[in-house]
């Protein structure tokens, strides 16, 4: 069979309606009390499961690989720095990595671009890796999406790995799409979970439609399988003295090395803002907060807590706080030991960024706000009469 | 200066949820609406074509027939002329083959500058604009917040990172990927609508663009989606009850403290 197929039973449909509520892309229509299936369909099988009837069969096309896949072999992380400073998200990375490679029995490499990173290199021997390949020359100090793309596209081809990981991050999700398209192959944005199939393919899990659902994602016939992964949604990989590995370093050659593209100045962010993605604690305040001098409050609870301060787009739409402190889809995702949500409703939006944390703290007016449904302890009150207290009570 | 900007239509998200009971989206009622980070896109294109005084802002969509009342509205707001890229053949696409069929139907095209959007707010991938530039050879800069000079050589922008922003020189032509810092898109004139109305938009198949079946829709995308299921949800919340808040805030600082969390 060459085309993949959804099968609506004529005989068995009783023109519900179910399946055309369930289906995400809106690919399903009623049309004479029977459900038709329309070109938007693709075959993700949601709605084989949701009908009650049995009325719905899909058949899956045998597509061939291009390739011979079996080649493949090895899961790679992308060891991505900033000033030769390797990333947190690369030890999160490296800690799924293993079990991944583990699960396959097959050996974790790690693929660092930069220069005069020969310490962080022999570093990172120190975790559970088999290996690290040093690509080092000075057109790769800093980032730049071509030649980042040419080289790694360039290894892939040549060592052919079976999986490859980045970080969702500002670098990771821009110059991997153009490996992705540049070795043929798929690639998973932004992934909250990865796990190997009974038939030893990655399953990549990512939000989607604003974090409504969740969607797992295969890459059955081409190689690499290639995932970004969320920063702060992976555990750190742990120093356990390493498995002997060593550092391959290697050049990379003039042609790969060309970019059309040049940094000219980096304008660092100013003030002494402890970065949100870091916190152990974080306190964020919503549009219940009020005002700005509120977030003065919320300030000085966080401050009290030796926490940072995090907050709704309600909160940052009105201006009462800065963009960069934006927790959610179009913000930042945290995954503190202790978040505090103060004056939050807990739109789907907000919790996607947030709901990984350990403990969860919500504190609002409203007995049915969504909030309360991830929150750890729960408080129904003024944050105006709450906040002051717990600052009281934590300072003595 | 002539600008492509890639537009997506897309649900508008805050409105679809998923019913507790059947665990099923519900779509009834929801809207479509332009990804909304391409109306920063279409905002930034007409902009610089206002700033250099000369040249044509073209907004290009793939999707179903009904992505049309997208382009009106891109229309309505100094867009010069839209391009609808419809067929059967397109339906089911990942980025991959996205990125493809748009990449093929630019080629067609004469431009100095492609403009899209960070990401679209369904599928959150942020991999269409780089993909683009990958399949025409281009230079790409994700994440621009503001375009501090332009010409048909060279641009200069600024690029937003994690801990601060980038400032790149890049060559022309070249593909950019906007956020919503970048500016604020106008609301149309009546005058505008009235020539969104009346606009013919053009519209192109597979075989007008001369794609290969092969390499795009659902057939050319190497990722398949496996399951769809709502996300799970924390149970095992506990509500504090209380007379005073000295006495709640006393009860929680102590969890908190048992717990050893600061
Ligand atoms: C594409 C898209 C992306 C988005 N991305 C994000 C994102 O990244 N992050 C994000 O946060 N949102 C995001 N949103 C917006 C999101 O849908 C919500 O609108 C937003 O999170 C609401 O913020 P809020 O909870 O502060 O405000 P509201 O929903 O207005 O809630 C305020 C809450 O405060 C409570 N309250 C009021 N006064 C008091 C008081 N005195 N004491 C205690 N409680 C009080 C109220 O009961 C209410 O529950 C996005 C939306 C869209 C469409
Ligand atoms: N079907 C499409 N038609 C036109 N442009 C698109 C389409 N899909 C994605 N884009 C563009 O690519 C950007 C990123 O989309 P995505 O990679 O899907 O998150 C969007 O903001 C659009 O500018």
């Amino acid at each position: 069979m060459s085309e993949n197929k959804l099968i609506i039973s004529k005989e068995k449909c009783v023109g519900c309606g179910v399946c055309v509520k369930t289906c995400p892309f809106g690919a399903l229509q009623m049309e004479a009390r029977l459900a038709v299936v329309t070109d938007s369909c693709t075959f993700c099988g949601a709605c084989v499961d949701s009908c009650k009837f049995g009325a719905i069969t899909l058949q899956r096309a045998e597509k061939g690989a291009k390739k011979d896949l079996s080649q493949y072999k090895g899961v790679w992380v992308f060891g991505e720095q900033i000033d030769g400073k390797i990333q947190s998200v690369v030890i999160e990375l490296i800690g799924k990595g293993r079990e991944l490679a583990d699960k396959l029995g097959e050996p974790l490499t790690v693929a660092v671009l930069g220069h005069n990173m020969d310490d962080a290199c022999r570093e990172l021997l120190q975790y559970p890796v088999d290996k690290v390949i040093q690509v080092d020359t000075p057109e790769l100090a800093d980032y730049a999406s071509e030649p980042y793309a040419a080289v790694v596209s360039d290894l892939v081809e040549k060592r052919k790995p079976s999986i490859v990981l980045a970080g969702a991050t500002s670098i990771g999700r821009s110059f991997l799409a153009r490996v992705a398209v540049a070795v043929q192959t798929g690639l998973t944005a932004d992934c909250t979970g990865l796990d190997i199939t009974e038939g030893r393919l990655l399953l990549q899990t990512r939000p989607a439609f604003g974090g409504n659902i969740m969607a797992s994602i295969l890459c059955q016939y081409h190689r690499p399988q290639m995932a970004t992964v969320r920063h702060k949604v992976m555990t750190e990989a742990q120093k356990d003295g390493g498995r002997g590995g060593a550092v391959e370093k290697i050049g990379a050659d003039a042609s790969l090395l060309k970019s059309r593209t040049k940094r000219v100045d980096f304008l660092k962010e100013v003030g002494e803002k402890i970065n949100i993605v870091e916190a152990d604690i974080i306190v964020s305040g919503g549009r219940g907060v009020g005002r700005p001098e509120g977030f003065e409050m919320i300030g000085k609870l966080a401050k009290a807590l030796g926490g940072a301060v995090g907050a709704s787009r309600a909160a940052v739409d009105a201006g009462w706080i800065p963009y960069s402190h934006q927790v959610g889809q179009t913000g930042k995702t945290v995954k503190p030991k202790l978040y505090i949500a103060c004056g939050i409703s807990g739109a789907v939006q907000h919790l996607v960024g947030m709901n990984s944390s350990d403990v969860i703290v919500a504190i609002n007016k409203d007995k049915d706000a969504p909030i309360f449904e991830v929150a750890t302890f729960g408080i129904v009150g003024d944050l105006f009469e709450i906040i002051p207290a717990l600052i009281k009570e934590i300072e003595g | 200066m002539n600008i492509l900007v890639c537009i997506k239509q897309v649900p508008d998200t805050t409105e679809v949820r998923i019913n507790p009971e059947t665990n099923t989206l519900i779509r009834d009622g929801v809207d479509s609406i332009i990804n909304p980070f391409d109306t920063y896109a279409i905002e930034e294109a007409v902009r610089i074509r206002e700033r250099v005084g000369a040249g044509k802002v073209t907004v290009i969509s793939m999707g179903p027939p009904q992505v049309e009342s997208a382009l009106r509205e891109a229309l309505s707001v100094g867009v010069d002329e839209a391009i609808l890229l419809s067929d059967r053949a397109f339906a089911g696409a990942d980025t991959w083959a996205t990125s493809l069929t748009l990449a093929t139907a630019l080629k067609t095209l004469e431009f100095d500058l492609v403009l899209c959007g960070k990401q679209a707010i369904d599928g959150d991938t942020a991999q269409v604009g780089p993909g683009i530039a990958c399949h025409l050879d281009l230079p790409q800069v994700c994440y621009v917040s503001k375009v501090r000079e332009i010409s048909k050589e060279k641009a200069v922008v600024e690029r937003m990172m994690e801990d601060g922003t980038e400032v790149v020189e890049v060559q022309m032509p070249a593909v950019f990927t906007v956020v919503k810092d970048i500016n604020e898109p106008r609301l149309p004139s009546l005058k505008g609508k009235m020539k969104a109305k009346k606009a013919e938009i053009k519209t192109l198949s597979a075989a007008d663009i001369k794609a290969n079946v092969e390499e795009i829709g659902l057939k050319g995308s190497p990722t398949s989606v496996n399951k769809i299921f709502s996300p799970p949800r924390r149970s095992g919340g506990e509500m504090l009850e209380y007379e005073t808040a000295p006495e709640v805030a006393k009860n929680l600082v102590g969890k908190l403290k048992e717990m050893q969390l600061f």
